[in-house]
């Protein structure tokens, strides 16, 4: 690549800053533009419902790279910057102050944002959502009140809310429209194991309730369930959800479905164009399907990937998907995302909170979620990888080290 | 530093250890990890660099330590970072053996 090129990154986020930090670590030597929508640089975004709600990390610190990094890279990074438009034909993009700039190659990391409730009242003050570092610390004002305070939708986003604001002094009230916690993602085990950690923690949770409205006089004072409850509070935070940022994509002609449609080199529909991180739909070879994934770890390699791709250095993208969430004192992880098994292994102690189910089929495993039992799963996704068969009596057993498994 | 400025403590018998294990233990203050490999024992910081985690917690595989939380992979020999997200490498401590005992030492001034 000559040094004339230009190659603009839109979305100045974790994906994002992956894509521009990989460029300049391969050796490209042109212009790269990394441009943002919010006023600040690539942050993590797992502190924002944890330590950063708490107060314990400040902004700073959450960024990826401090802002020295950037120019010492030489990456131009162009924050408060909203891109509004692409021209394929002529290789330009159009900002909304009027800007049009050129590339040579882009790559689309816009992410996604929170699906929105529709309920009245959900535009009093008090009622949040939780996706940006401005999203937290409107929260945590909020917060100051010590109040009562519903969290609407018990996925992720809403248990992690629910445990930092119970940390906060507030008293959190969980809502969930289903039969249970975070039933997309988890299993009916799993869900009843969250039940009760919450529970036991005094968080009092609702199951198959919604929100029928929230009152209030400009400032949120009431919920109103779909019961009839009435509920005082002066804070609510929905978590139901994010959709993938595609609109820039979709209305220049890229390929969209569920998200930026991708190969497994994040390659999009037109060659010059590339997507990574939450907004990307890629295939994945070992689930044998095409996946969509919202997570820390594929916001990280595929923004990596795609960084590669663009200088054709690719290397086919297929990693087993991880993530993992922290509640109070449990963190919980999960790999797979499997679809079918035959058969369910507990490993470890579940009274103690500290154990692993794993599911396997035809004797692999092609799933697990840990709680506090990191070095199981770990080895599990090693088992995984190596496609190992694993007996059900053997992986329960803690007398046998997950080490020997693999060696077998 | 000198031999002389650290301070050696019992922190674990060589039982406790095989190959390709770790084992986490307090120091004062400290929280350090004692790692067994190739017959070799290490001592490193054992709080990630990147976020709070116990390294000890985490993963080994062909001499790197794997945090628990997010991965992030160290040399287990030097305690170098070696990949994202950690850019600061874990502290490395002297191991000495007295008998059956592990000893690591801590500098004084810690």
């Amino acid at each position: 690549m000559s040094k004339s090129h230009t190659f603009i990154i839109v979305g100045a986020s974790q994906a994002g800053g992956w894509v521009a930090k990989t460029l300049r670590k391969e050796g490209f030597d042109g212009k790269i533009l990394l441009i943002g929508e919010e006023p600040y640089l690539p942050y993590e975004r797992p502190p924002l419902s944890k330590d950063a709600l708490l107060g314990k990390t400040d902004l700073e610190s959450t960024f990826f790279w401090q802002p020295e990094s950037y120019k010492d890279d030489d990456i131009d990074v162009l924050l408060n910057t909203r891109v509004i438009e692409i021209k394929r034909d002529t290789q330009s993009i159009i900002c909304a102050n009027g800007d049009v700039l050129n590339y040579d190659k882009l790559a689309l990391t816009t992410g996604a944002r929170v699906r929105c409730i529709s309920i009245p009242g959900a535009d009093l003050l008090g009622v949040h959502y939780l996706r940006n570092m401005d999203d937290t610390l409107a929260i945590r004002k909020s917060a100051e009140k010590k109040d009562t305070a519903i969290i609407i939708g018990g996925g992720w986003i809403g248990l992690e809310c629910a445990a930092t604001l119970d940390l906060l002094g507030c008293k959190p009230i969980v809502v969930e429209a289903s039969q249970r916690l975070c039933g997309r993602a988890v299993t009916p085990n799993i869900s009843n194991w969250m039940l009760s950690f919450h529970l036991n923690k005094g968080v009092d949770v609702r199951l198959n309730m919604g929100v029928e409205r929230l009152e209030g006089d400009k400032f949120l004072q009431k919920a109103v369930l779909s019961d009839g409850t009435e509920i005082s509070c002066s804070i609510a935070v929905v978590g139901i959800g994010v959709t993938p940022n595609v609109e820039l994509a979709a209305d220049s002609g890229l390929e969209v479905d569920n998200g930026i449609v991708v190969d497994d080199l994040s390659r999009t529909s037109d060659p010059n164009i590339f997507a990574a991180g939450d907004v990307a739909n890629h295939p994945n070879q070992t689930l044998g399907r095409r996946i969509r994934l919202e997570s820390w770890e594929n916001a990280m390699n595929q923004g990596i990937n795609a960084g590669k791709a663009m200088l054709d250095k690719g290397e086919a993208y297929n990693e087993i998907p991880w993530f993992w969430s922290d509640q109070f004192d449990a963190n919980i992880q999960m790999i797979g995302l499997p679809t079918e098994w035959d058969e369910t292994v507990i490993r470890g102690n579940k009274s103690e909170n500290e154990f692993v189910e794993f599911y396997l089929k035809n004797k692999l495993i092609v799933g697990a979620i840990s709680i506090n039992s990191t070095r199981d799963l770990r080895f599990g996704k090693r088992l995984m990888q190596a496609e190992k068969k694993v007996q059900a009596t053997q992986l329960a057993n803690t007398d046998i080290k997950m080490q020997s498994l693999l060696k077998v | 530093m000198s031999e002389s400025d650290y301070e050696y403590h019992p922190v674990a018998k060589t039982s406790e250890l095989e190959d390709d294990e770790v084992v986490g233990v307090s120091v004062g203050r400290l929280d350090i990890g004692i790692y067994k490999m190739d017959g070799e024992l290490y001592a490193l910081d054992d709080i990630c660099t990147h976020a709070y985690a116990l390294m000890s917690d985490g993963y080994i595989e062909n001499g790197n330590i794997e945090c628990p939380l997010h991965a992030a992979c160290f040399d287990i020999k030097t305690g170098k970072a070696l990949t994202a997200p950690a850019t600061i490498d874990l502290r490395k401590f002297p191991v000495k053996i007295d008998g059956d005992q592990i000893l690591v030492g801590v500098p004084k001034a810690d």
